[in-house]
């Protein structure tokens, strides 16, 4: 991760795509994966839902990114196992790419929640009654609702200013919040792996080729 | 203090906890292909980090390469040769083992783990690919990793993870001739839901499993990850040894006799407690394929399609009613009898020499329905020579399946090869998302005695019908 992706305090529109399941071949399907590079898979991102014709570009007025209200949509709320399926990480690398900080859903693929977290992208879990009451908050009409997400203090704030507690594993916050580089801090214990590697070789030899 | 497996296999395999619940863990074995391995090896190199120990580190091509006999590095999907060259060139410069096109070796990387014995019982194997479970048919720890996460295990030999909680899903009773492992695990899937297994390391055992070879093992495993489990495995007993011996890469001779000795040691303790703990009871169970979009939507195949309005949950009613529309299928009526305008064979799931000759000894003297485009791609250029060995090929070829390559192929669709918008597949693979097999197209998913047998009918049928 780069510094850039150190995830505090965001503020942003947060847009409604409550279905259950929703497979990381939907967020990104294989056939937007044209290239061998993390970059701009953002025009891909749910390309099955977002486009008329697969491999096309013209635009389904029906799916919610697409609506003039929801254009500038960084934060979603989704439904229960959200990023299961295929490990993919270009599923998040499209997130991020399109401008998505942070996911909101009952429950994620566990996969995807690890990519996300190694690319300051924040999920968090919350029941689907509070998802469904963020989705439907009164005063999102006109426009939808902002959502103010501090991860810091694990709270996210709508716009009538009702608050709503988190919880996320340290490790994952720390990460997020200081926009670590993983392996580098891994690297700091290259003794503990080494001593890891002649004690373990004595046990299984045949491990180690 | 009695131990589960899982809890056994974490432990010989903590580096260091680091707190925040959070643990080292060693990492015996990565494989890459390349689809995203060629994008972690990029990684690495750009940050100029170098492999751990490269020899324990395997690639393969199998995602994007064409599966037609006399195929090169020209791909069906567009750009495709470009990953196919980009990894080539990568895992040439990082020292690694690839199997390559033209290599006796190439295969789909969950195949060719296992049958070089890459993966051995109780260690741990991670690769940028969610079906990576499959290795845990062998008593391997394996799981799908990110692409960054693969970069980290490269790099340090070890995954900074959070412990998962365990289950244990005991398959008891006696299996009914003609149903597989492939049925057993849609049963569960669609017993307790695609998230069902969320958070969980699964451990499968029972009497059920203790009877399935090896091969059924690992499809059984390999949709784990269908079940979102973290991964599933069964432990390694005198079945699994003996699959392992004079394996490639598996210890050889004396070295062979001590891996056996501590592999004997790998099960879970008598009064081993489980985090949960489902049982299913097989003596009534039948031969399953999916209606819908879902792992989840499968059914025995002379079962109705569900009724959506009978669902009291809004959201999985919704869920259902989409799928319906997706598949144009009508709840009510059975599974079997419904139409079929194409049948795969393949993929991690059920292209092992196993899964071959089941199929082949139902097509043996048949043919399949007019109109009825089916293929067959054995899951690795091992599997398929083996197959050639026995004549297999010269059976499926005469039923009027296509004998194809070692890959992925249809399995997925990146661009390439489909059976087209509208199609219905019965296939042997592990997803029917929607447009997972190409847009428009829709999938069901069964076992390859199944898929056999409704290809040679042109409609979903069993094969006792
Ligand atoms: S065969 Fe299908 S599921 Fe298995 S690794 Fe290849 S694409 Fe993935």
């Amino acid at each position: 991760m780069t510094p850039s992706d150190k995830f505090t305090v965001h503020t942003g529109v947060a847009a409604p795509i409550l279905r259950n399941n929703v497979d990381t071949d939907a967020i990104i399907p294989s056939r937007e994966m044209k290239r061998v590079s993390r970059e701009g898979l953002g025009e891909g991102l749910f390309a099955g839902w977002r486009y008329t014709l697969p491999g096309g570009r013209e635009e389904n007025p029906d799916f919610v990114l697409n609506q003039s209200d929801y254009a500038s949509t960084s934060i979603l709320l989704a439904g229960a196992n959200f990023g299961c399926g295929s490990s993919r990480e270009h599923a998040a690398w499209a997130l991020k790419d399109y401008g998505i900080r942070a996911i909101i859903a009952p429950s994620f693929g566990t996969i995807f929640y690890n990519n996300c977290i190694r690319n300051g992208l924040l999920p968090i879990e919350l029941s689907e009654q509070e998802i469904s009451a963020l989705a439907t908050a009164p005063g999102r009409s006109p426009t939808p609702a902002q959502l103010t997400i501090d991860l810091p203090q694990q709270r996210i704030t709508d716009a009538n200013g009702k608050v709503y507690e988190f919880t996320i594993s340290a490790a994952a916050k720390g990460m997020l919040v200081e926009g670590l580089d993983e392996i580098a801090l891994t690297l700091q214990r290259i003794e503990d792996i080494d001593a890891f590697e002649q004690k373990d070789a004595e046990q299984r030899p045949w491990v180690y080729l | 203090m009695p131990s589960t497996l899982f809890q056994k296999l974490w432990d010989l395999h903590r580096v260091a906890a680091l707190g925040n619940s959070e643990q080292l863990i060693y990492i015996d074995r990565v494989f890459l292909h390349e689809r995203t391995g060629s994008l972690a090896l990029q990684g690495l190199e750009s940050r100029q980090r170098r492999i751990h120990r490269p020899a324990q580190v395997f690639c393969t091509m199998d995602h994007i390469v064409d599966t037609h006999p006399g195929r090169g590095d020209e791909t069906l999907m567009p750009s495709g040769t470009d990953f196919i060259l980009a990894t080539r060139e990568a895992a040439t410069r990082a020292g690694i083992k690839l199997f390559d096109l033209g290599d006796p070796n190439q295969g789909i990387s969950h195949v060719v783990a296992a049958e070089l014995g890459i993966a051995l019982p109780g260690t741990t194997v991670v690769c940028p690919d969610s079906h990576t479970c499959t290795l845990g048919g062998l008593g391997a720890l394996a799981w799908g990793v990110g692409s960054t996460e693969a970069e980290h295990a490269m790099a340090t030999s070890t995954l900074r993870v959070s412990t998962p909680k365990t289950m244990r899903v005991s398959f008891n009773g006696e299996l009914q001739a003609g149903v597989t492992a492939k049925d057993l695990i849609l049963k569960l899937i669609s017993e307790y839901g695609a998230a069902g297994g969320a958070g969980y390391a699964i451990e499968f055992a029972g009497p059920v499993i203790e009877q399935l070879p090896v091969e059924a093992r690992m499809t059984l495993c390999n949709m784990a990850v269908e079940f979102s489990a973290f991964t599933g495995f069964i432990a390694p007993d005198e079945t699994t040894i003996r699959y392992l011996s004079s394996r490639a890469y598996a210890p050889a001779g004396t070295a062979f006799e001590h891996a056996a000795e501590h592999w004997r040691t790998l099960y879970s303790d008598d009064d081993a407690s489980f985090d949960a703990e489902i049982a299913i009871d097989c003596s009534e169970l039948a031969t399953m394929v999916t209606w819908g979009t879902s792992p989840e939507h499968a059914i025995a195949i002379d079962h109705c399609i569900p009724d959506p309005t009978l669902e009291t949950d809004p959201k999985v009613r919704e869920g259902m009613e989409k799928a319906l529309r997706y598949m144009d299928v009508t709840p009510g009526t059975e599974a079997q009898g419904i139409k079929i305008d194409a049948a795969f064979i393949g993929s991690c799931t059920n292209s092992r020499l196993s899964d071959l000759r089941a199929a082949a000894k139902f097509l043996e003297g048949k043919h399949v329905a007019p109109g009825v485009a089916a293929v067959c791609v054995p899951g690795s250029t091992g599997v398929k020579s083996a197959a050639e060995a026995e004549g297999l090929h010269k059976i499926f070829e005469a039923a009027g399946f296509d004998w194809r390559e070692s890959g992925c192929s249809m399995c997925f669709y990146a661009g390439g090869e489909t059976f087209g918008p509208g199609a219905r597949v019965i296939s042997s693979t592990n997803r029917n998302f929607e447009g997972r097999q190409g847009p428009g197209t829709r999938t069901h998913l069964a076992s390859p005695l199944t898929v056999a047998a409704s290809a040679c009918n042109g409609f979903i049928t069993g094969a006792s019908q």
